[in-house]
Order: C-alpha cells, then structure tokens, then sequence
C-alpha cells in the first residue's frame, strides 16, 4: 500500500490576543492510496482546522505533514500553491464556481494554473472530467443554468480535472437534499473504486456510513480512527421512498 | 503560468461583467478622448492662425504712430505727426536688413461708380507696397513710380470693392470711379485674399499713390504707417532694430524719451499668438488629464470593489493553485486592460471629435501621433498605477478566510 498522506503529533495553535487556542494538539495518522476517509466532529473539534492544513491551504504550528512523499510542514507559500494544483482537488459545501461561466471553463481552471498544460490538453481533460461526473451534455451551461447538485458535480469534476493523489471534500453535501446527498455520494464512491483516495469532511453520520474510515475529532484530538463497514449510495439511493412530486 | 493563460483569465473576468467593464473604462474614454481632441485642436488652430500669418508675409515689418503726450496730456497717436516720407527713404539708404519700404497714408472715401456706392478705405502708398503684403495683381498693373511723382489719379482696388460697385459685371479696368470728390482710373484689380485673423476683409481696399492721397485727399504732409519687409524671416529682428535707431536720429529723440512709433514685426505677432494658443493648447490638456486621473480612479474604486465582491473567487483560484503573483498579475491585467480598451475607444473619439470641429471651423486637421502614443503609454500606466492597489489587497488574502467569505 502506498502512503498518501501521512501526519505525526500534527500542532496547530492560534494566537488570538492574549490567548492561544490550540485547535490541534498533536494528531498523527496515515491514510493510504484509495482510501475513502471521513473527518468527523462537531464544530470547535478542530476538523475545520486539519482540513485546511491537509489542503495545504495553512500550515502546522508543529509536527510533520507529508503528502504522496513530501514534507509541507516547511514549504513557501507558492510551493504550497504549487502542490495544490498538482496533488489536490478540493470540494466545497457551496460549490464555489464562477457566475456567468460556463462548466467547461470552470473545470479547466485548474489547468489555467499549470503551466504543462496545454490549452487544447486542458480542454480534452475538462470535457473527460466532465464525462466522469455524468454532466458531458452541460459543458457550456453556467451555474445558474444547472441545479445545486448538477453544480456539485461540476465541482468534483474541477476537483478531479488535474488527476491529485488525493480529493478534499468539505462539507460537500451540505447544501444538498438526501437524494441529491447519496448521488453525490454515490459519485464519490465511483471515483473511489477507481482508485482515488478521498477524505470527506462532514459532521452528518449518515454521509459518514458511505465512507471506508472515520477519524472522529474533539477538542483537538482523534477520539476515533477505525474502518467501518461501508455501505452504497447506490443501494441507499434504491431504498429511498420513491418522491411524491 | 504563462502570459496567454493569465490575459486570457483577466479578460473572461471582464467578459462575465460587460456592463460594469464598459462603465468602467467610460472614465479613461472620456479622458483620453479629451486630451487627444484638446491637443489636436489646439495644434490645429495654431497652424491655422500660422499659415494665415504667413500668408501676410512673415517678414513684414510696420512702424505705427505711437501715443504721445504733450505736457501731460496724452494725445493719442492719431495726432502724432512724425512719421514723415523722408523717413522712408532714410530707412531704405541705411538700412542693408530692409529690402523694401512703402509710405502708408489712410483715408476712407466713399466710392462712386454709377447709380452704386461703398465706403472704401484707400490706401496711399508705394509701387512696392503690394509686394511686402503680400498681394498679388489679378489683371491690369500696380501703380508706378511714375504715379508717384505725378500724383497720378490712379488707382488698384481689391475684389470686394469690384463686387459691390462694378455690380453688372462690367470690366473695372479703365473705367474711372469717383472716391469723394476726385475721380480716379482703374488700372488694376487685386487677387482676393479673404479675411484675415482679425476678421478684416483684405479685399475690401484701394491701393493709390501716396502722394496722391496726400496732396489730393487729406493734403497733409505727414504719413500714418510705414509698412517694410525685412530681407529675411530671420532678419526681422534685426530690422527693427535698424529703423528703431534711424526712426530716434530722424526723430531727434533724446536718450532718455520714449520712441514716438512702435515697430512690429509680423514673425513677433506670430510668435506671440501661437504662444497665446499654445498656452490653451496646454491649459486644456491639463484640464482633460484632470479628467484623466478621474477615470483612472474610476478604476482603481471599481477594482476595489471587485476585489471585495470576487473575495471567494479569489479564494477559490488560490485553492486550486493560483500563486499570490497569479492574482496580482489577474487583477493588474484587468485594470490595465481596461484603461488600455478604454484608451483606444477614447483615441478613436478624440480623433473624431477632433476632426469634427476643425473641420466645422474649417481648421486644417492635425494628427499628433506623438501624443497618441504618449496617451497610449499613460493608459497603460494608468491601469497599472490605479490597478496596483486593488490587486495587492487581492494578492494579500488568505486562501481560508476567503473562501469562507460570505
């Protein structure tokens, strides 16, 4: 098994006035190529905290962060934007895509950051990143043409258009109904048996099932880590009562 | 990240808000469009009043009568009686810079031909008077030396006198008209001219002997102008300079009084009025960059605002790898992009606007390319400078708190 993402005695405190808040106090854990992780915890546990310094979006007060081999506890704030682009696709509660853009545009702008990428290359990876989510027939639609878990998709397929080792999902379900939810889900799952690792923060349980491992956090600690008995979206989808409207 | 991808990235940005872009770059339009036409104008009308100088003769020289005062009361030039034909005469042996001089004596007579009239004014002056003005003989002949000694009762009139008494189109060669009293032969007829700067109509005059209008209309002996030309442009200042110490010796004014004429020459009056413009010309460009800076910070208040409202768009292309300098250079791109588009539009309206008035006015119109390219230069300059700021404060977010900005 190839490690992914491995963290040791993870610190991060806060300095707010007088006060220093530590919103990690030393977590370590691994998490393995095509694992399909939850973070779990109420709000103050911290999850918000180690999602950002696993999105290399900030980094650790303490301790070691490696991600696919190499240490960011220690990198420059562009060398982090660098391993963003290559190495992570991030998925948000409220979709964050660009107004008045087309999906395509929204998916390739990841690329627009890679300077490897061709134009003509990006645009084939969009168009296939947007195959993969199921939206090939809404590449030139804009976000306020697609429903919120049409748009979700087309986030996931901006998350995956750069092939990163691992995807970053927080909240991702958030907005959306159940049935949107297990859809989502369900798409997940499929990335998931493609091999993608994934680590999905939520606080809800019953989106936490679907996953293959929980880390469960309080107070900046890990409370939890085990595997769990995985079930499928797909199922649950069939099992919902079928809509009145 | 390469240069295409990041203007390519500006400009969809500007593209998903066509209408605030366009009222954006209506600033730097509307400021470069005005210095574009304030200075093309300006320069137009310089040239105009240039040419029209020109067309006099730049190097004209006139001595006028200056005002005088006698015990203390002044009395103005018209009673000033010093200018006298000798000094004409003394200008022309001395002076080696003067190639030409000519007495001028005014007088206004009504002219007579026939049932029709018109109030002319004459013009007493020499065979060479013509050519230091620059007028030209459309048929017959200037008046001779010849007429000078006889006193000849000969006359040149100009075409707006030939329109307005030779009224059926009849030759005016030869035929005798009445100024005043004195009845007066045609012998030449002038090149219309039109009017000049001042709005004088340069063709509405009659060219007679000096002497003639002396002895036979005013019977005085004194004369009221000398108009002279210097042997060259460049010479004109040294002309004045001559008759100014000829005038002084003939005049018998001591050191320490004032001259009792005043020189000018064409070149000074030249001179003077295109400072005059030139001045405008500026005055009006300071006022148009005003408007200039205004668009500029037009820009800089709606990139601002842009910065605030994209706060989570900002977030979310640092999260997907956009470096610090990516977003500086995004939003540096779109400032400079806009004041550049806005720029050109403004040039394209300067220039038509520009090229509208001076052809209503009937100026001959300039193109100052320098100037489009300086303004060029300054819309680019602008976008960046007023640009800077807004995308610094873009640049400075933090990823985390942007993306969670509501």
């Amino acid at each position: 098994m190839e490690t992914i993402i491995k963290i040791d005695k993870l610190h991060r405190e806060f300095n707010m006035g007088s006060e220093t808040v530590r919103a990690l106090k030393g977590i370590s854990f691994e998490i393995q190529k095509g694992e399909f992780v939850s973070i779990m915890g109420t709000s103050g546990s911290g999850k918000s905290t180690l999602l950002n310094i696993l999105g290399c979006l900030d980094r650790p007060t303490a301790g070691d962060y490696y991600i696919d081999g190499t240490s960011v506890s220690k990198l420059s704030k562009d060398e982090l934007s660098t391993i963003r682009n290559r190495k992570i696709g991030f998925v948000f509660q409220s979709y964050n895509l660009l107004p008045r853009t087309s999906a395509l545009e929204n998916v390739e702008l990841p690329l627009l950051y890679n300077n490897t990428v061709s134009s003509t290359e990006r645009r084939e990876r969009a168009v296939h990143a947007l195959e993969q989510v199921g939206l090939s027939d809404r590449i030139d639609h804009t976000p306020n043409q697609l429903s919120g878990g049409q748009q979700q998709r087309v986030a996931i397929a901006r998350a995956i258009v750069n092939d990163p080792v691992m995807l970053l999902a927080d909240e991702a379900t958030g907005n959306l109904d159940t049935r949107t939810s297990y859809e989502i889900m369900n798409l997940f799952q499929e990335l998931n048996s493609h091999g993608k690792t994934i680590v999905f923060v939520t606080h809800e349980s019953d989106i936490a099932v679907f996953t293959n491992r929980t880390i469960m956090l309080r107070d900046g600690n890990i409370v939890k880590d085990e595997g769990i008995k995985t079930l499928s979206a797909r199922t649950a989808l069939d099992n919902l009562p079928v809509s009145e409207d | 990240m390469n240069f295409i991808n990041q203007i390519k990235i500006a400009w969809q940005a500007l593209l998903r808000n066509k209408t605030r872009a366009l009222l954006t770059m209506l600033g730097i339009i509307i400021g470069i469009g005005s210095v574009i036409a304030m200075v093309s104008l300006g320069q137009s009308s310089t040239k105009g009043i240039s040419s029209e100088i020109s067309s006099m003769g730049t190097n004209t020289v006139m001595v006028m009568r200056a005002s005088q005062t006698q015990g203390g009361v002044n009395i103005g030039a018209g009673n000033v009686q010093t200018l006298k034909v000798s000094d004409v005469e003394a200008i022309l042996a001395e002076s080696s810079n003067i190639s030409m001089a000519s007495p001028v004596v005014n007088a206004s007579q009504q002219i007579v031909y026939g049932a029709n009239n018109w109030p002319g004014s004459v013009s007493g002056v020499n065979e060479d008077y013509l050519e230091i003005n620059k007028y030209e003989i459309a048929s017959g002949s200037n008046i001779t030396a010849d007429d000078m000694r006889n006193s000849a009762k000969v006359c040149v009139i100009g075409q707006t006198v030939v329109d307005n008494i030779f009224t059926k189109g009849e030759n005016p060669l030869g035929k005798v008209i009445r100024l005043g009293r004195i009845p007066v032969k045609v012998v030449g007829v002038l090149k219309s001219k039109g009017t000049n700067m001042m709005g004088m109509d340069q063709d509405d005059i009659v060219i007679m002997p000096y002497t003639t209008v002396q002895k036979r209309m005013l019977a005085i002996n004194y004369i009221h102008m000398i108009s002279a030309s210097a042997m060259s442009e460049d010479l004109s200042e040294l002309a004045i300079a001559d008759i100014e110490s000829i005038l002084r010796r003939t005049h018998k004014i001591d050191v320490e009084d004032e001259d009792d004429f005043d020189v000018f020459a064409q070149q000074q009056m030249l001179d003077m009025l295109s400072s005059v413009t030139d001045m405008l010309t500026i005055l009006l460009a300071a006022i148009a960059a005003i408007s200039l800076l205004v668009g500029g910070i037009g820009i800089m208040n709606i990139m601002y605002v842009t910065v605030t409202e994209r706060t989570r768009e900002i977030g979310l292309r640092m999260a997907v790898g956009a470096k610090n300098k990516d977003i500086l250079k995004q939003f540096l791109y779109e400032s400079t992009i806009l004041s550049l588009v806005g720029g050109v539009v403004g040039m394209i309206f300067g220039v038509g606007l520009s090229y509208a008035v001076s052809s209503l006015l009937g100026w001959s119109f300039v193109l100052n390319i320098p100037t489009m390219a300086v303004s060029f230069i300054v819309c680019a300059a602008i976008g960046m400078f007023f640009g800077w700021y807004p995308a610094r404060k873009a640049s400075n977010l933090d990823p985390i708190n942007a993306l969670r900005y509501e």
